[in-house]
């Protein structure tokens, strides 16, 4: 008997530390996709914000710790992690999700009792539109269209295109618009357009039509098989002009369909470990290798910069309080990410350098990089 | 458009109108033997591709001698189906032996999926077909002018089986009666099988012509030539060898024209292209070349 009472009395103590020290802590939740359908996105954003954690351990002179609830990638699985975030694990803000669909659903909760939530890679438009308190790290669509015109006019110096675009994708039909309407604002012209559907194969026609008007670059913001498909029957039926896309590219299929026609294909994507720029940046690679044995990829990098803003809009924020961290986060207008300096627009999506990549000896390469 | 342009398109709907058209003919005649719309068919093909992909690149077979083993297994695979699918349902009404090929469709399409994986892989291009040739501005690759070629042969292949063999005359004769044929002693079973064995052996040629020209294969690239084939034999008159052929070419043809002349509505192209064809089958519902059927008494 008198040892339980000794167990309760060390107990009572020990468990009034801990609310004490969990109070001197900073709390973040993480609401990512661990298993599932999607569960590679979870492995590798949470693998990223593990190694953003070692290099920034503490906030406001406070350590932080990461409390991480699986979503399966399922919209009602998150809703429910973000309500668990929120009402029993008392977090400040939340880094998540992976997906678009999930972002939204567990955004609804976050929005609704009044804690910031940043995404690492949901790119829907939808996700931060009128929200306060939803943000992101990566572009959305229309930038990436954007960046692409800005890309072919002044770095390719094309002035000529052809748009091929696919019906059936909004992603597609969304950067094609993006991007008629900004080359067009720099001085381009757009010379053809043609469209296509999801699956289909034959595009003789499309390519025929399209190669006579002579593009100087042909734009086809698609999926990777098609894009295979298409350049593949372009360059068989003699058409020279450069093929530009968008990070629907970046698949390792369209360089075994496509072969040697998409060697020199060029596509605007998230990140690449080659752009990497910053002293944090460089410090955040070198890490991952150290604890991971790999190079960084672009879920890992995103999510890694998704903590690094929060990191810093507490601090600026003074204290862990959540309309306060939103508040600083909305504020953030160059911070210093791991390409360059990024920050956010009027609706809470990232302005932040694209990469440029392209097929080399065929393997994805490098090009450079464009800033906003 | 210029000339040169129209040319190229010609070619261009040349190419695509004859593959259609050997992956119709296959189609057209095992219905014109057993009146079974066999659904199966573009997952035939579908199986072909693969087994001539799995040839090259697993067993590092050449690629002719992989063409013509998965040709072959095809079509013993096309027995089977028979055999184990619609041989027992030969005396059913027809409705359920057309839902039984859905679905076999649908279960190849599945197999598919679980034994190959859902993403797609390159079909390799042997070297002698990817020769870039340049006639006056209309450009193609080598191999562009052997689907015509190939698509004549074969048609040629099939006229002659069908009408200048023995084992011909039993598959008309199946085709007019099939009572009337197993009481003259033909071996009826035999006969369809043999129809299914040539049906699939051309289904597997025209998946791996496909193949080529779209080196693209997953389980489901079955669908969009099963449909458009399909399409190609009604339009000519299903049933009808002949008429499958001449399906098939201005099928492709229609597409590649309605690209040519407003490729920003080219996403729709299959919907014009069909619209079309309902449109001809309204004033000829037997098709281009098909007969009328009179009702047998």
């Amino acid at each position: 008997m008198k040892r339980l009472w000794l167990l309760v009395i060390v107990g009572v103590i020990f468990s009034s530390f801990s609310v004490a020290w969990a109070t001197d802590k900073i709390r973040i939740g993480v609401v990512l996709p661990m298993t599932g359908p999607v569960a590679a996105y979870g492995q590798m954003e949470w693998a990223g914000i593990q190694v953003a954690k070692e290099l920034v351990p503490t906030i406001l002179g406070k350590e932080v710790e990461l409390v991480l609830v699986d979503s399966k990638g399922d919209k009602v699985e998150g809703a429910n992690a973000v309500e668990r975030l929120i009402k029993l694990e008392k977090v400040c803000a939340i880094i998540g999700e992976a997906i678009s669909s999930v972002t939204m659903s567990g955004g609804a909760v976050a929005e609704q009792y009044g804690v910031p939530m940043i995404s690492p890679t949901a790119t829907n438009p939808l996700v931060t539109q009128g929200k306060k308190y939803i943000f992101r790290v990566c572009f959305i669509d229309p930038f990436q269209g954007q960046i692409a015109a800005k890309y072919a006019y002044e770095t390719l110096k094309v002035r000529k295109v052809a748009l091929v675009i696919d019906v059936q994708q909004d992603y597609c039909v969304g950067l094609a618009n993006f991007f008629e309407e900004n080359f067009k604002k720099l001085g381009g012209e757009i010379v053809a357009k043609a469209q296509y559907r999801t699956g289909d194969q034959d595009f003789t026609a499309q390519v025929t039509a399209v190669k006579a008007k002579e593009p100087d670059m042909i734009y086809i913001p698609g999926y990777y098989s098609e894009i295979a498909l298409f350049t593949k029957q372009a360059r068989e039926l003699g058409v020279k002009s450069i093929v530009f896309s968008a990070d629907g590219s970046y698949a390792p299929e369209l360089i075994q369909i496509g072969g040697k026609a998409v060697e020199g294909i060029y596509f605007t994507n998230f990140y690449d470990q080659s752009a990497v720029a910053t002293d944090i940046g460089k410090k955040f690679v070198e890490s991952y290798r150290k604890r991971f044995g790999r190079d960084t990829d672009s879920f890992a990098a995103l999510a890694a910069e998704a903590y690094f803003v929060l990191a810093h809009a507490i601090n600026k924020a003074g204290e862990a309080d959540p309309k306060k961290i939103r508040d600083a986060l909305e504020g953030i207008k160059n911070f210093t990410g791991l390409m360059g300096e990024f920050g956010f627009d009027e609706n809470h999506n990232a302005i932040r350098p694209v990469v440029i990549q392209t097929v080399k000896d065929g393997k994805f390469a490098y090009v450079g990089i464009v800033k906003p | 458009m210029g000339i040169i342009d129209l040319f190229q398109q010609l070619a261009n709907g040349l190419s695509l109108g004859s593959l259609y058209a050997l992956v119709a003919i296959g189609y057209t005649m095992v219905y014109g033997i057993i009146r079974l719309i066999n659904f199966a068919h573009g997952d035939i093909m579908m199986i072909g591709c693969y087994l001539a992909y799995f040839g090259v690149l697993m067993f590092h077979l050449p690629w002719q001698i992989s063409w013509i083993l998965a040709v072959s297994l095809t079509s013993l695979l096309g027995v089977s189906i028979y055999l184990g699918a619609y041989k027992p349902l030969r005396r059913a009404p027809r409705i359920s032996a057309l839902i039984t090929a859905i679905g076999v469709s649908f279960l190849l399409e599945s197999l598919g999926l679980v034994i190959f994986g859902g993403r797609p892989r390159a079909f390799p291009r042997p070297a002698i077909l990817d020769i870039g040739i340049n006639v006056g501005g209309v450009y193609m690759i080598s191999f562009t002018l052997l689907i015509p070629l190939m698509t004549g042969l074969l048609l040629l292949g099939l006229i002659y089986l069908v009408y200048r063999t023995k084992i011909g005359m039993a598959m008309r004769a199946v085709a007019t009666d099939i009572e009337t044929t197993s009481l003259m002693g033909v071996d009826v079973d035999k006969v369809i099988s043999f129809t299914f064995a040539v049906g699939s052996a051309l289904a597997a040629a025209g998946g791996i012509m496909w193949a080529i020209k779209f080196p693209q294969i997953n389980p489901y690239m079955g669908i969009m030539p099963g449909l458009k084939a399909f399409i190609a034999a009604v339009f000519g008159g299903i049933g009808n060898i002949f008429g499958a052929m001449l399906g098939g070419f201005l099928l492709g043809m229609i597409e590649i024209l309605i690209v040519a002349f407003m490729p920003s509505i080219a996403g729709y192209r299959d919907a014009i292209a069909f619209s079309i064809l309902v449109a001809v089958l309204l004033f000829k519902p037997t098709g281009l070349l098909g007969e009328t059927l009179r009702e047998k008494v």
